[in-house]
């Protein structure tokens, strides 16, 4: 109230900006956000819609797109869970005990996020390829292929998505400190009963956070996926890639089936960031104190 | 006493949580990447300098690290200035705009390639405004950059916003009484503490960028030598079953990221003993 009412009085407040930068600031900011971020997402459903709803709907009648759909959530459902465990077995060990090189073991599970997705895709083409010797053995001894098949998508798609839970909870749980788990521990609960009682009923909306992300990346990964699933298809080609396969098609009916494959994408990225920003603003104090990008 | 590797704690399940962690880290990615390493120096000397002096190869890292430095440094402007208007003011469709700022980082990157790619093409929305002055923007190193600017766009708001929303207003107020101008104020109070931040902000929009794949593919056209990037010279190479060369340079540009990642940490450790305050 008081600074308004200097403002009102004034003409220059001296700790805020005058009106007509600030009217300046606010604009460039709005220009800047609807040219790169809002203008890019209406075009997707703008392009999807560009020849009338059927065209569009046709899209989910194609068994390609059917089995692309199918095959995204498969691998988001294996991927994410154990990406899950790792993350919550990694925070416990990180947040819950002191010991050398816990600051080294942080940056190594980030180290993900500095690979690019390409590279991901290339280092296990490198090692489970079926010209390599783990790989040759996959082949003839169980008669599984890794790399161009499912599995070989599914560890890309870990790779990628490997930090995002761990990071939401290490800073989170180390903020919270072991009181809670020592008291729970001294009134004579076992480890698994302090975990499922304390520490995760404690961790839940970060969890939950972190899951989101980890999902939202899994379901939309392209480069890693792209190097390592051959893409046959209706076998080995998720969403990305078959919204890579219609747009590579010339034809007036592929680019709709593209932009509508995507549209859907989009739609799943859009629910992530409701979720996400009620979550920040409803349970602000049980997310991490400081989040940085990612 | 016995020396311990760890400190002494009632918790229990530190051999099975620090036992797990350290083997699935290593299966999915410790293994992996130092296999590519292996992979590489398995190559004869001569191929691999033949390899990383390649004119393709020299202008697909000149055109990735160059645009990634163009397009994170662009990042950084109007990331403190989206920061800034989002802590600062109060107006309408704030809180939207808020949340939008974290598309990219939700919003698959594909997805956004072939929207952009829409936008830009010289039929398109954006496009058709350049198009009548003789200027293309999709399929040319603009493209990239627009690619780029847009996957890294939320890393340097969202690393300065926290910081700023901490600020102490009273410093500004101290600078205000002692009579320095609301320029000097923004410039010499507000600034500083904000390096940290922007550091961070820009190196990871910056790494970011230079692996980044799925967006640029669509609108860069991929004409060799003009506007391949790095991480599309592996998967061409990748096509053509050369895996060392793929490997060779997949390993030249992971170690270059790794070296700028090590650079930017320690000019970070820097910043915060010249300009930080805790």
């Amino acid at each position: 109230m008081a600074d308004t009412a200097i403002a009102l009085r004034s003409v220059a407040s001296p700790v805020t900006e005058t009106r007509r930068v600030r009217a300046t600031l606010i604009t460039l900011t709005i220009v800047v956000m609807v040219l790169f971020l809002i203008a890019p997402l209406i075009a997707v459903f703008a392009q999807a819609l560009n020849l009338g709803l059927e065209p569009a709907l046709a899209t989910f009648n194609d068994p390609d797109a059917i089995a692309a759909i199918k095959l995204t959530l498969l691998v988001a459902a294996i991927a994410v869970p154990c990406n899950l465990v790792f993350g919550i077995a990694a925070a416990w060990c990180i947040a819950k005990y002191r010991f050398p090189g816990r600051a080294l073991l942080v940056s190594l599970i980030d180290l993900p996020f500095s690979v690019s997705p390409v590279v991901a895709g290339l280092v296990y083409v490198l090692l489970l390829g079926p010209f390599t010797p783990i790989g040759a053995w996959f082949l003839e001894d169980f008669g599984v292929r890794i790399i161009f098949a499912v599995p070989g998508i599914i560890l890309a798609t870990i790779f990628v998505t490997f930090p995002f839970i761990a990071r939401e909870l290490i800073p989170l749980m180390q903020d919270q400190g072991t009181g809670d788990e020592e008291a729970a521990l001294s009134l004579g609960a076992s480890g698994w009963q302090t975990f499922f009682y304390v520490t995760l009923p404690n961790v839940k909306w970060a969890l939950l956070y972190g899951v989101l992300l980890c999902n939202a990346r899994a379901m939309g990964e392209f480069g890693a996926v792209a190097v390592i699933s051959g893409k046959l298809r209706g076998e080995t080609v998720t969403m990305p890639l078959q919204i890579e396969i219609y747009y590579q098609e010339f034809r007036a009916l592929a680019q709709v089936s593209a932009f509508t494959l995507a549209a859907v994408l989009a739609c799943l990225a859009l629910v992530t960031l409701m979720i996400k920003t009620w979550l920040e603003w409803r349970y602000a104090d049980q997310l991490a104190a400081t989040r940085s990008g990612h | 006493m016995r020396l311990r590797f760890r400190e002494t704690s009632i918790i229990p399940g530190f051999r099975l949580t620090f036992g797990f962690t350290i083997f699935y880290l290593s299966l999915i990615v410790l293994i992996p990447i130092i296999g590519l390493y292996i992979k590489t120096f398995e190559l004869e000397w001569q191929r691999f300098v033949a390899i990383i002096t390649g004119p393709r190869f020299l202008a697909a890292l000149q055109l990735s690290f160059g645009a990634s430095l163009v397009a994170a440094m662009f990042n950084v402007v109007i990331g403190v200035m989206i920061a800034w208007v989002l802590v600062r003011y109060r107006f309408f469709a704030r809180r939207l705009l808020d949340a939008i700022v974290d598309l990219p980082f939700a919003l698959p990157t594909a997805v956004a390639g072939i929207a952009l790619t829409a936008l830009y093409v010289p039929e398109g929305w954006f496009g058709r405004l350049f198009s009548p002055f003789g200027i293309t923007i999709a399929y040319t190193p603009v493209g990239i950059w627009i690619a780029l600017v847009f996957i890294g766009l939320p890393f340097v708001v969202r690393t300065v916003q926290p910081v700023l929303e901490e600020f102490n207003r009273e410093v500004e107020e101290a600078a205000a009484t002692l009579g320095a101008s609301r320029r000097t104020t923004i410039v010499r109070v507000i600034l500083p503490p904000l390096i940290p931040a922007i550091l961070t902000g820009f190196a990871l929009a910056f790494a970011r960028a230079v692996g980044e794949y799925g967006s640029v593919i669509f609108i860069a056209g991929n004409i060799p030598r003009q506007t391949e990037i790095l991480p599309l010279l592996i998967v061409f190479r990748l096509e053509e079953r050369d895996y060392a060369a793929a490997a060779a340079i997949a390993a030249v540009m992971l170690t270059i990221a790794f070296v700028i990642l090590l650079l930017i940490n320690l000019l970070q450790v820097w910043s915060y003993r010249r300009f930080g305050n805790g």
